[in-house]
């Protein structure tokens, strides 16, 4: 399970890459993106996916 | 490249020369500004002045001669206000869509070297978003500013955020020598603050409500006096947003002031439904002029107030009444190749700048106690609209006047109170007698107009709206001016020669401000 970001609303703010817990977002080629791999939903770590509950444009949702 | 402004044009002087009808200007005296922001040395501690006579924010003076530049490295914020739509950037301190680019310190510090080359005037180097500066752990925004304090150690720095992450940042602020910081505050009472704040993001959740404007509103008051007990210089900025914290600005001013802000900036909610921000969508006006005036008024006595703000854009560029941000893309600035710091041009103009001052306090105070002597202190104030492009003098065409600086002149001087946008009329294309007209309600509250020169077609229009347009004054100092025209215009008015103007609202103008100096 994993998350994903919604490019076409994505503001290219940065503030979810501050707050992932797994450093699973990184700009690349122009785009955030979470590498589905290193996240972990934050579960065990956080009540709430950290990248949802700060994105201004709420584009971070469940792949 | 664009060209450079040159100290002489700045000062008026260079225009003096070209413009032969135009008499030397005879510094004819005139009043301290009373109030606010305009405070000269006399009214603070020195150790406060040294930090602010430099600081076009922090000192109306300090307005007329220097230039501040915003560097748009902090995208991210960690809160949702309703005045703002991050797609287009926050449209409080930088206005909606106009952030051209964001920028990496590094590219950062490549542009403010080439814009300390070209501007003299830069005296400051502010961060301001487009998001929080403080967001995201502070990260772009402390880098940049641990560049800059090596390589160009004269500039200060600056910086503002909405406060929630503040406390955890005081210490780092206070060791990177930032002396000024700005704090949006809209509120001092949760009731009020959940209808702007939908929610925030805090201690690794979304908070929304009521929660969220009190765990805000506390933060943002320990911020402010941890920041103030380090002696580290705040302004509060508040958007005064009609119906909702219009008269609750007041309890903020006193909030505020009681916990040691050097200075509050009430600014008019920006609101345009093409903007997309939810007050935009939902038809929330901003004030009038008028409105934004009286509430201001009512703040006297309280913390000082700033009324020469400008609304900047994260990444303006240049005196605050003008952006020249356009001249220094990232393009640019790559083609310029590598730029090499030189304070020489920076110090002879603040040299300059300073020998001109020590003249100009003592003329104010003779011209003031000149008119209360004169006219008594009994004369109800008016409003002078003034076209200038800096160095406190009357130095601009009416034509090609991109803002009006607005003067109160009375029995107890003369001193800034405001400024009026009117470069849409100007650019946008749309045929003379719009222009004009936009112009008139933009300054229709004002008795007198100040240019350096004007046409015959807007002169007659001018007198028909009843304000006078005058240019006798033209290149000679504004509040010396201004303070000579009350004489004369108190005089005529008790000779029965001419009645006192009605008082008529004005309209703000709002928008992405891209003029640029012609
Ligand atoms: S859900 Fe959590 S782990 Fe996954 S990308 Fe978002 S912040 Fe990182
Ligand atoms: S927080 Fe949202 S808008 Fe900002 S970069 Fe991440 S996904 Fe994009
Ligand atoms: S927005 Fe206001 S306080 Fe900020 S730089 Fe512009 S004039 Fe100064």
């Amino acid at each position: 399970m994993a998350y994903k970001i919604k490019a076409s609303d994505c503001t290219a703010c940065g503030a979810c890459e501050a707050e992932c817990p797994n450093n699973a977002i990184s700009f690349k080629k122009g785009a955030y993106a979470i590498n589905a791999d290193m996240c972990t939903e934050c579960k065990g770590q956080f009540s709430s996916p950290q990248c949802a509950s700060v994105c201004p444009a709420d584009c971070c949702v469940p792949a | 490249m664009a060209n450079v402004i040159s100290l002489d044009s700045i000062l008026g002087v260079g225009e003096l020369k070209a413009a032969a009808e135009a008499p030397p200007a005879a510094a004819s005296g005139c009043a301290s500004s009373s109030c606010g922001s305009s405070d000269g040395p006399a009214d603070m501690a020195p150790e406060v002045w040294e930090k602010v006579k430099n600081h076009p924010c922090y000192s109306e003076e300090a307005h007329h001669y220097f230039a501040r530049m915003h560097v748009a490295v902090a995208p991210a914020c960690n809160i949702q206000c309703n005045y703002c739509n991050r797609k287009y950037d926050c449209s409080n301190e930088s206005r909606p869509g106009v952030v051209s680019e964001k920028l990496t310190p590094d590219q950062a510090l490549r542009k403010i070297m080439a814009v300390a080359k070209e501007i003299p005037q830069l005296s400051v180097i502010g961060i301001a978003g487009p998001g929080d500066s403080l967001a995201a752990g502070g990260k772009n925004t402390f880098k940049t500013f641990e560049m800059l304090a090596k390589k160009a150690p004269d500039l200060k720095l600056c910086l503002s955020t909405n406060g929630l992450a503040l406390p955890d940042h005081v210490d780092t602020i206070a060791n990177y020598n930032i002396d000024h910081v700005t704090i949006t505050i809209n509120m001092v009472d949760p009731e009020v603050g959940q209808h702007i704040y939908p929610w925030i993001f805090h201690d690794h959740k979304r908070w929304t409500g009521l929660d969220a404007a009190k765990i805000l509103h506390e933060r943002q008051m320990l911020g402010l006096e941890m920041l103030t007990s380090r002696g580290i210089l705040v302004k509060v900025n508040s958007v005064m947003i009609p119906g909702i914290n219009d008269e609750h600005l007041m309890d903020v001013n006193k909030a505020v002031k009681s916990r040691g802000a050097f200075l509050h900036n009430i600014m008019p909610l920006i609101s345009d439904p093409a903007h997309g921000t939810h007050f935009g969508l939902t038809g929330q006006r901003g004030p009038t002029a008028q409105e934004l005036k009286v509430l201001q008024d009512q703040c006297e006595g309280g913390a000082k107030l700033m009324r020469h703000c400008r609304q900047c854009r994260a990444d303006a560029v240049g005196l605050l009444g003008e952006d020249r941000g356009s001249e220094f893309t990232i393009d640019q600035i790559e083609a310029m190749g590598e730029v090499e710091y030189d304070q020489e041009a920076a110090r002879t103009y603040r040299e300059h700048v300073e020998g001109e001052r020590a003249g100009r306090h003592a003329a104010k105070a003779a011209a003031q106690a000149d008119v209360a002597e004169t006219v008594g202190t009994e004369a109800q104030p008016i409003l002078i609209a003034v076209a200038t492009k800096g160095g406190e003098r009357i130095n601009e065409h009416f034509g090609h006047a991109k803002e009006f600086q607005i003067y109160e002149v009375g029995p107890k001087g003369a001193k800034f109170v405001g400024h009026r946008r009117v470069d849409q009329y100007c650019e946008g294309g749309s045929g003379d007698e719009d222009a004009l007209g936009g112009v008139l309600s933009a300054i229709n509250d004002c008795t007198a107009v100040f240019v350096a020169k004007i046409g015959g077609c807007p002169s007659t229009s001018l007198k028909d709206a009843g304000i006078e347009p005058v240019d006798r004054f033209a290149f000679e100092y504004i509040e010396e001016s201004a303070l000579t025209y009350f004489k004369d215009y108190a005089e005529r008015l008790g000779q029965g020669a001419i009645n006192a103007r009605e008082g008529q609202d004005a309209v703000i103008r709002t928008g992405a401000f891209t003029a640029r100096r012609a």
